[in-house]
């Protein structure tokens, strides 16, 4: 059946919006086809007619395949799969011209939407996706031929759609609470489909933090168990980099877990519960520096937490650490070879430096108070540092001196081995901001940190946080800093605002983003199911779909009854079958009278036939003498009735 | 692709009228019922569409793809696509029952003819729309607001003369997004009276008793020729209206044409035709005998109607030639 023009309309509706989601990574064509294709499509709909015949559909067909191999390299993965989804749910409404087309679209437009939650996560964004199933079940509804109110039916389809889907939600909760997680993926790698944008590089070079330092996302939350830490010790260690090759710190030897460093703890230790947003990168953090930390996180050798193989959807971690701490007291000689390593013809005015302190220089200590004090004089903290040459250490400290933390922890650990001081670079986030309401900490993207840690003797690996001694504030301030570099107070307030709002959004990330196998078998404990198995769990959907479809069965039966019973009928009926028991003939078409006629006639007591003439008269009175019976009458002669009896022995005869 | 689709329904039609045949209960062959015939959760039937299933496999990939990648806000999504789609059963069921069929009106139809038999259906106390009714392979559609009375035309074309029985309609739906069809057969105990199908160009009226002349065409004559009392059926342009408020009845012009000579439209005289054929060309003449306003006698040998004229003498005509028992 060909389809109607409003139908159609519903269908490019409901496509445009599931494309509109993709549209924060789609490439430039795309979006163009968008806006060109889809109401050209409508006009050429309206004005002419025809379909789009073939020889015109299939070039564009495979001209879309062409363009996302070319741009992606492949038709898989999340940003090419997606964008071929896109231009193939766009490339269908061309050939949509039946009503079978149309729910075939509309169909894929749903498998559109939901890929587009591959890119984004957050409570608005979830919202905005789910939203867009109004468009697609409107449309749906809208392949129905006989609208109840023809001039309103976009009106009518919508509030069809928003309705199916209020109706659906206790059963959509249901089967999300309780559809069994699995604990390990069935195919591919879990983080193939998640954003590799964001979060730290396992690499660094001066410059290279740039991006990460203007994204506000959140990439963890805190809550700590005991005290918060002061801003200042809010150090979270997520990557040492010991390898330099003149431009990028790296990590090429992969540390083993054999031998972890060892810690000397000086204060109590503090355990906080850490939670990452899904987009996070395959390491983990902890705060400087971890003691130990619960399954399955893995430590390595240098006191940085890991996921185990096959865990990466963990977001939830407990983690114990040392705020006072003394860290790899002793260094083996393999270590210390590799904290003093350079890289051959970099950075000669750099080594100078480093060999005229080391000529000065009582010990090693003096060494990195000579470097502290030289960053603190002359350098300026900007997040838009003049790009650097081949020689980026010399000229960040000779020439251009500014930069930010990388180039600060660059330099300084550069300095530190050219000196002959044992020196790595540590990155993770620093600082954060305390959110009063919900008692955790936020740490954004932006609070990505790059720092130094020197090793002296006697007081193992000791971090050194070159930045701090440029710009102190950065360290203090943290969060609260604007994005762009530049204060200013509107800007300054509106993150304010965002980081009190970020509860909404740990509430979501806590409760919806993060409900995984482990959470989902604590959630029998109210039954008294202790950890939940799949059984339970399928078990308990069982019993919540019956439930809800029990609901709903009752709620469209509704109004099923048969009409309320006539009470007066009823007498009467009850009266008449009392008469048929006793052996009288009374066929259903006789009226009253004349059943009080034959009955009379039937038998010869009068005083019987007058006792039934009486309740004859009262029914022919109420049935048709007034317009509505009176209630307490109609009861009144129910009773008379219910106790009339034929004297016994009389029976109606032959 | 067409092929199989069309190999699959070669092989369903058969199985479904075995089904049928021999499973009465499990098709709901329902006997005629009397009316008003009532939907209720015992006659109606749900099954998904083709789309329906679809959408299920469609799903199921999608949650298998949101559970694979951990990826819950999109398995939220599926699962509320799934609830919604659920719930579109239960929105088109209770769409659907408590819709009540109150009368059938049968029109007047001769056989061979299109028309329309009016069922009149009463939407209770939920509105109800897109609701089809299906007799043979024609969907009729149509849609009650709340508490609306509303007669729905539904084409049929008899092809006997006689007692027509619709037969089993369906009345189904697969509001409101067409994954559920939901279905009711009803079979609404009434019979259409087909009159016989009129010959196609029948020769003239013939002449009256003693077949004298061709007839007056009608419209010829309109001279006055006296006043009668008024019989149902006359045209109101014939009445005299200044006689009759003189007279306290309704008097009607005769003019000379009909008055003319009755007709007698015997069957026996037609005894070179074939019976079917006699009824045809009958029924033809009562037709054009009514058109030309000449009084008419129909004789069918074991009984004969008028001499008379009007729309009661004509039904009467016509329901006799369309019950005469068939040649044998």
């Amino acid at each position: 059946m060909r389809l109607e023009r409003h139908a159609f309309e519903w269908v490019c509706a409901a496509a445009a919006v599931a494309v509109a989601i993709h549209l924060g990574h789609l490439p430039v064509w795309l979006v163009v086809g968008l806006i060109v294709l889809v109401p050209m499509r409508l006009l050429q709909r309206r004005h002419d007619g025809r379909s789009i015949p073939a020889w015109l559909r299939m070039p564009l067909l495979a001209g879309l395949v062409a363009a996302v191999v070319v741009r992606y390299g492949n038709i898989f993965g999340r940003d090419a799969g997606s964008t071929l989804a896109c231009g193939l749910l766009l490339l269908k409404l061309l050939e949509t011209e039946r009503i079978r087309d149309a729910r075939a679209a509309l169909g894929f437009a749903a498998f559109v939407l939901m890929s587009g939650l591959l890119f984004g996560q957050s409570l608005g964004f979830t919202a905005v996706v789910c939203l867009g199933l109004i468009p697609i079940l409107a449309g749906m509804n809208a392949l129905q031929p006989a609208p109840l109110n023809p001039l309103r039916r976009v009106r009518g389809e919508l509030l069809a759609g928003a309705r199916l889907l209020g109706l659906g939600l206790p059963l959509a909760l249901a089967a999300f609470l309780f559809l069994p997680r699995l604990s390990a993926p069935l195919w591919g790698s879990p983080g193939a489909f998640q954003s590799q944008r964001t979060g730290l590089s396992d690499e660094m070079s001066p410059g290279g933090f740039g991006e990460l330092l203007l994204d506000d996302t959140p990439a963890l939350r805190v809550g700590f168990d005991g005290r918060v830490p002061p801003s200042r010790q809010r150090y979270f260690r997520a990557l040492v980099l010991w390898d330099f090759d003149g431009r990028t710190w790296t990590n090429a030897e992969p540390p083993t877990r054999d031998a972890i460093e060892t810690v000397a703890s000086r204060s109590p230790p503090l355990t906080y519960e850490i939670t990452l947003e899904p987009n996070f990168g395959p390491w983990l953090v902890g705060l400087d520096v971890p003691l130990r930390a619960s399954e399955p996180v893995r430590m390595r050798a240098d006191r940085t937490l890991r996921r185990e193989r096959r865990q990466s959807d963990l977001r939830q971690y407990r983690v114990e650490s040392a705020l006072d701490y003394v860290l790899g007291e002793s260094l083996a000689a393999h270590d210390r070879a590799r904290a003093l390593r350079l890289p051959e013809g970099f950075n000669p005015r750099a080594r100078e430096l480093a060999d005229e302190w080391r000529a000065q220089a009582r010990d090693d200590a003096a060494i990195v108070a000579a470097a502290i004090e030289r960053f603190g004089t002359d350098y300026t903290y900007t997040l838009a540092p003049p790009l650097l040459g081949r020689h980026s250490v010399d000229e960040f400290l000779f020439d251009t001196h500014a930069g930010y933390c990388e180039h600060f922890s660059s330099a300084f650990v550069f300095l530190m081995r050219a000196a002959g001081v044992p020196a790595r670079v540590v990155t993770g986030y620093q600082g954060g901001w305390w959110n009063e309401v919900g008692d955790y900490l936020l740490v954004r993207q932006s609070d990505a940190h790059a720092w130094a840690e020197v090793w002296l003797q006697g007081r193992g690996w000791v971090r050194v946080d070159p930045t701090a001694a440029v710009d102190p504030a950065r360290i203090v301030r943290s969060s609260s800093r604007t994005s762009s570099g530049a204060p200013s107070a509107v800007a300054d307030w509106l993150l304010g605002l965002r980081n009190q709002l970020d509860i909404v959004n740990r509430l979501w990330t806590q409760s919806v983003v993060q409900f995984n196998a482990l959470r989902q078998q604590s959630l029998l404990q109210p039954f008294g199911i202790e950890r939940a198995q799949q059984r339970d769990l399928l078990l308990g959907l069982a019993v919540f779909i019956a439930l809800v479809l029990l609901l709903a069965t009752a709620w469209a039966m509704r109004g099923q009854r048969a009409q309320p019973v006539d009470r007066l009928d009823a007498a009467w009926n009850s009266l008449c079958a009392y008469l048929r028991k006793r052996g009288a003939d009374i066929p259903p078409q006789l009226g009253p009278f004349d059943l009080l006629a034959r009955v009379e006639s039937g038998m010869g007591d009068r005083t019987v036939a007058a006792n039934l003439s009486a309740l004859v008269h009262g029914y022919v009175q109420l049935r048709y003498a007034c317009m509505e019976a009176d209630a307490t009458a109609v009861n009144d002669l129910a009773r008379r009735i219910r106790r009339w009896r034929l004297p016994a022995g009389v029976r109606f005869g032959a | 692709m067409n092929a199989v689709t069309r190999l699959a329904q070669g092989l369903m039609q058969p199985l479904l009228a075995l089904a049928e045949r021999r499973l009465p209960a499990l098709t709901r062959l329902r006997s005629p019922e009397a009316l008003p015939i009532r939907l209720h959760r015992r006659r109606i039937y749900v099954l998904p569409t083709m789309f329906g299933i679809s959408l299920a496999v469609l799903l199921v990939i999608m949650q298998l793809g949101a559970l694979n990648y951990a990826n819950n806000p999109a398995l939220l999504l599926t699962c509320m696509l799934a609830g919604a789609a659920c719930m579109s059963l239960f929105a088109g069921f209770s769409a659907f029952s408590g819709l009540e069929l109150v009368a059938v009106a049968a029109p007047e139809c001769h056989a061979g003819e299109r028309c329309e038999l009016a069922l009149e259906f009463k939407a209770g106390a939920r509105a109800r729309a897109h609701l089809r009714l299906r007799l043979g392979n024609d969907d009729t559609v149509f849609a009650l607001a709340r508490d609306e009375v509303r007669r729905v035309g539904l084409p049929i074309q008899p092809s006997r003369r006689g007692w027509f029985r619709p037969g089993r309609i369906k009345l189904w739906t697969d509001q409101p997004l067409g994954l559920f069809v939901i279905w009711s057969w009803i079979h609404p105990d009434v019979g259409v009276l087909v009159y016989p199908r009129a010959e196609a160009s029948a020769p003239p009226l013939p002449r009256g008793a003693q077949g004298s002349g061709p007839l007056p065409a009608a419209g010829d004559g309109e001279e006055f020729a006296g006043l009668r009392d008024y019989r149902r059926g006359d045209p109101q342009r014939q009445i005299a209206w200044k006689a009759s408020a003189r007279h306290e009845s309704l008097l009607v012009r005769e003019s000379e044409s009909s008055r003319a000579p009755t007709v007698t439209l015997r069957i026996a005289d037609l005894g070179q035709l074939d019976f079917e054929q006699r009824i045809a060309r009958l029924t033809a003449w009562v037709l054009a005998a009514e058109a030309a306003q000449t009084p008419y006698r129909l004789d069918l040998g074991h009984e004969s109607f008028g001499p008379a004229l009007g729309d009661g003498h004509r039904r009467a005509c016509l329901k006799a030639l369309a019950l005469l028992p068939d040649a044998t």
